[in-house]
């Protein structure tokens, strides 16, 4: 009886300490059936890719209300390339600024949600690329 | 290279897979746990248990920091957190506490859901262990949910079983009542520097006085004069469950509680304790997979339609469950 689950890291990076969001989509992730792994505040990059390598997860959520999303990302995507998880997406929340989601998206980052984002859409959206 | 390999090589990617599998009760999980298990029986198995809220993930944390600095052994963590029973979802938070282990390659934490399934729960933990022992890992430290049976689970799975306790959750009566506490190698009482420890250390000392009445020494005109004790008392191999205070958050009591878990191995090692856990795990592993092959057997040979027959009768109360039972075992029910 094979029982697999969406396993999905949410992670806050850099330094700024405002996790309500990211408690929020937690919980809406958790309530759509998904086992959701919390690292909780102030992760650095490695740390981030390191629990994302033990744990397995398919999908990395971060939350960056710092500003410092285009410096992040693209470290936290390069580490898990470099782990060997090319197959884990990654998706953001957060105060992202409209110039900077179509340079995130062209990274890789798969969704970018902004203040006023659905935990429906978020939540449909993970479903479609892990499921397909 | 094929996964067993890759796993023995210690590649952590690999490992990670595996556990996910083994978590899925995947086919190629099962497969690898049978090349695995002749690399399997050198960890030590440290169970942690305890009501929610007493510290079982910072102490597990400082644990695990404690054996990195101190003694340079290879820490896994598996930290259990519970499903929602309506979702099927889980936040699995144990990791904020453990932030301090980040970055040590010689440590691995993986956090798991309870999924539901008692006894599944129980099957893939020790197999997840299984895979961390086959790694190489010296210790693996597995922290419970914080109630219901599967602290019990943990004691016939683990070596060493910590149960924490915390001031001002209990009296002398939740003290003596079956369960959690018989299940303790060694009682911790957590959050040390918090108003009613000293009460919950008596509760935890009477408790235990009750059961493992210790050798009694009376004092006379202020010479020690040993009294008389029961025979079984007097086995020098009894092991009677220390207390050890601890403040997990400042690190205080874990060099202590270290001594404590090593003394346990040793006196494991000395008789026939550790060989008896070894010969209890593996009964507890063999017959729940006889009970899901049978399950798996069951399935196989019977029709839907035949099982959701009786089971209209049943709901109709004209056969009791019992008999539903008889029916479809085909009277291969003796």
């Amino acid at each position: 009886m094979a029982e697999k689950k969406i396993r999905v890291l949410v992670a806050k990076p850099g330094l700024d300490g405002h996790d309500r969001g990211a408690k929020v989509v937690a919980r809406a992730l958790r309530d759509a059936g998904m086992e959701v792994i919390y690292t909780g505040l102030r992760q650095t990059p490695e740390m981030i890719a390191e629990a994302a390598l033990q744990e397995d997860v398919d999908v990395v959520g971060l939350s960056v209300l710092s500003g410092a999303h285009m410096a992040l990302a693209p470290r936290i995507m390069e580490l898990l390339h470099a782990n060997g998880q090319t197959h884990v997406k990654v998706f953001i929340g957060g105060i992202i600024p409209d110039e900077d989601l179509i340079r995130l998206k062209e990274m890789g980052v798969t969704g970018v949600y902004g203040p006023g984002a659905s935990t429906d859409d978020i939540i449909r959206d993970i479903q479609e690329t892990v499921t397909g | 290279m094929t996964t067993t390999q890759s796993i023995l090589n210690g590649d952590r990617l690999a490992l990670a897979r595996l556990l996910t599998k083994i978590e899925n009760n995947a086919p190629e999980g099962r497969d690898a746990l049978i090349e695995l298990f002749p690399h399997t029986g050198k960890a030590h198995l440290i169970g942690v248990t305890g009501a929610p809220g007493t510290g079982k993930s910072s102490l597990v944390n400082q644990l695990a920091l404690h054996y990195r600095k101190v003694e340079d052994k290879k820490i896994a963590i598996l930290a259990v957190d519970p499903s929602s029973p309506f979702t099927g979802g889980a936040v699995l938070g144990d990791r904020v506490r453990m932030r301090d282990l980040s970055g040590d390659e010689k440590v691995f934490i993986r956090s798991m859901a309870t999924r539901g399934s008692l006894g599944g729960l129980a099957q893939s933990t020790a197999n997840m262990t299984q895979a961390f022992d086959a790694a190489g890992f010296d210790m693996v430290i597995v922290e419970t949910v914080g109630a219901g049976q599967s602290e019990v689970d943990i004691a016939r799975l683990a070596h060493t079983t910590l149960v924490v306790e915390a001031p001002g959750l209990g009296d002398e009566i939740q003290a003596i009542k079956a369960g959690i506490l018989e299940i303790a190698d060694i009682l911790v009482v957590n959050k040390g520097d918090r108003p009613g420890v000293e009460n919950t250390e008596k509760a935890l000392k009477s408790m235990l006085e009750l059961a493992h009445p210790t050798e009694r020494i009376f004092r006379h005109h202020g010479v020690a004069m040993k009294a008389e004790t029961p025979k079984q008392n007097t086995n020098k191999n009894l092991w009677i469950p220390p207390i050890q205070r601890t403040i997990s958050t400042e690190g205080v009591g874990i060099s202590e509680l270290a001594d404590l878990i090593a003394k346990h191995a040793t006196h494991l090692r000395s008789g026939e304790g550790w060989s008896a856990r070894e010969r209890i795990r593996l009964q507890v592993e063999i017959e729940a997979l006889i009970q899901e092959s049978l399950m798996n057997q069951f399935r196989q040979d019977t029709s839907k339609e035949k099982y959701d027959e009786v089971f209209e009768k049943v709901f109709q109360r004209n056969i009791s469950p019992w008999e539903a039972v008889k029916m479809l075992m085909n009277g291969r029910l003796k």
